[in-house]
């Protein structure tokens, strides 16, 4: 015992060193491709198209009017994103609990719920700037309905995943409805409740920049910004908004699996990567 | 008939048409341990289902003390959000007993099927016999009259498995239930048994009875005595028979 506790603090090191290694060299060789193509492909009246890594970082993100200006986007986009989301789970969540009480329910909503999901976001953003205007609304309504789906689907999957032997136990000692769903069902669904809100959350950044791309009313967004630097040829911004709106999306899915990590890691077996 | 648990001439026709179980007769006492050997797929489970509760016989009748039941599945079923404790504390909670008493019984239960120091582990964590002890003690908490296995010990390997026998054996004669046992295994029936009764492939009858007189309480040993091989080999025959 005490000799494994030993060699604990090195190997965890070693252990991190083993995990950072990897991603830090193809990191490095895409770093080294992107200088490539800056400088060796590209003549220099076009190097616009593809600014080398040192300008996105000065312009991008050590002038400051210019880095504000993301972050207050990003910042913007992150609050349609939450309010998104928030109202994706409570959605999803009440439409998974009603289907999982009955079968009617199910058969009935889910044809529609697939019917949704199937619809391409572009097509009816249109619709939805005419019923809901071209401002914040709408850009929540584009992000419930891209990020709906897969906490409905996850949790409705994980509600029905209780043991059926665990069910027959919960009969035999006489458990009603609401004792089974909260001492079986829900806790048996949290695993896959987790992994839809993990996909969810990365639509909902998604659906935050898509919905803000399309509707540039009053508070606008990452979107809007990614769309006016585009217009204006502005290579640095362009690139260090986008690479920001990743850095938004890694966060969240970073921050739902330490979550997850949190809550459930101590009895499940965590199979996911990156926590 | 009487009996804490009886049937009188139960069938059991599941609506594709297949006949599970047909007139099956028998009663299990207070203080008795009967134990049913059968062929896979002979209506065994689907017998103490009925027994349970969870299914409706098709024709005939049973009479059970369903009040707080004993029943041990095939798998341990355990929750795996909770701790060993949790989960042996699962029915008395179902059942409404307050937080102490709830506490003290589980303790009592765990003490006696020996996970005493495994109280904050999570399933996860444990060994197959371990999962099957904790299953075990979650039904003990409620002092069940009638206690029902439902081949528990089918997937642990040989020594887990006759050491979990020998403490079935040991609850039984502490607790004083009346146990229906299923099993594959001939000699777990014999060496557990008061009465074991041989079940014919489906649809499933009782084909023939064993009173088992060894006296308990029953020592390891037993397994290689030779009147306990004589009635092994005796139940193995009837068994046999009872395939064609």
């Amino acid at each position: 015992m005490s000799e494994r506790n030993a060699i604990k603090g090195p190997g965890t090191i070693r252990n991190l060193s083993q995990r950072l290694l990897p991603p830090m060299i193809l990191g490095s060789g895409f770093v080294g491709i992107w200088y490539f193509i800056a400088y060796g492909v590209l003549e220099p009246r076009r190097r616009f198209l593809l600014r080398p890594p040192h300008e996105v970082i000065q312009v991008g993100f050590l002038e400051w009017d210019n880095f504000s200006l993301i972050l207050n986007s990003l910042w913007s986009s992150t609050k349609v994103a939450m309010m998104g989301l928030s109202i994706a789970i409570l959605i999803g969540f009440m439409l998974a609990i009603t289907m999982s009480q009955a079968k009617f329910a199910e058969r009935a909503i889910f044809p529609f719920m697939v019917t949704l999901q199937a619809i391409p976001i572009l097509a009816i953003t249109p619709l939805i700037g005419f019923w809901f205007g071209t401002g914040q609304t709408s850009r929540v309504v584009v992000c419930v309905i891209i990020s709906l789906f897969p906490i409905l689907l996850n949790t409705l999957f994980g509600l029905q995943s209780a043991d059926s032997g665990l069910h027959d136990l919960f009969t035999l000692h006489h458990a009603n409805r609401v004792t089974r769903m909260r001492k079986l069902m829900f806790p048996a669904a949290l695993p896959a409740v987790f992994a839809g809100l993990r996909i969810s959350a990365g639509l909902s950044v998604i659906g935050a920049i898509v919905g803000d791309f399309f509707f540039g009313k009053g508070d606008a967004g990452i979107g809007q910004l990614l769309r006016k630097h585009a217009s204006q040829l502005a290579g640095e911004e362009l690139l260090a908004a986008v690479i920001m709106s990743s850095a938004l999306g890694v966060t969240v899915f970073l921050f739902f699996g330490w979550l997850q990590e949190r809550s459930i890691g101590r009895w499940h077996e965590t199979t996911t990567g990156a926590g | 008939m009487t009996g804490s648990l009886a049937f009188e001439e139960t069938g059991m026709v599941f609506p594709d048409g297949t006949e599970a179980l047909r007139e099956v007769s028998f009663a299990v006492d207070k203080g008795e341990f009967v134990t049913i050997v059968g062929p896979s797929g002979c209506g065994k489970s689907t017998l103490l289902k009925i027994a349970s509760g969870l299914l409706e016989p098709t024709s005939g009748q049973v009479h059970a003390d369903r009040d707080q039941l004993g029943y041990v599945f095939q798998d341990p079923t355990l929750l795996d959000w909770r701790t060993v404790r949790g989960n042996v504390e699962l029915l008395a909670e179902l059942h409404g007993v307050e937080t102490d008493e709830r506490r003290r019984l589980a303790a009592e239960a765990i003490e006696l099927v020996g996970l005493n120091g495994f109280e904050d582990h999570y399933p996860k964590s444990l060994s197959g016999g371990m999962r099957m002890r904790c299953s075990l003690a979650r039904s003990l908490t409620l002092k069940p009259p009638v206690f029902l296995f439902d081949e528990p010990f089918g997937a642990v390997d040989e020594i887990t498995r006759e050491h979990l026998n020998e403490e079935t054996q040991t609850l039984f004669r502490t607790e004083g239930f009346a146990g229906l046992f299923i099993t594959h295994s001939i000699s777990e029936a014999v060496f557990l048994s008061t009465r074991v009764l041989v079940m014919s492939a489906r649809p499933g009858r009782i084909v023939a009875e064993f009173d088992i007189e060894f006296d308990y309480p029953r020592l390891p040993k037993l397994r290689f005595d030779p009147d306990f091989a004589e009635l092994c080999g005796q139940v193995s025959i009837n068994l046999r028979g009872s395939h064609s």
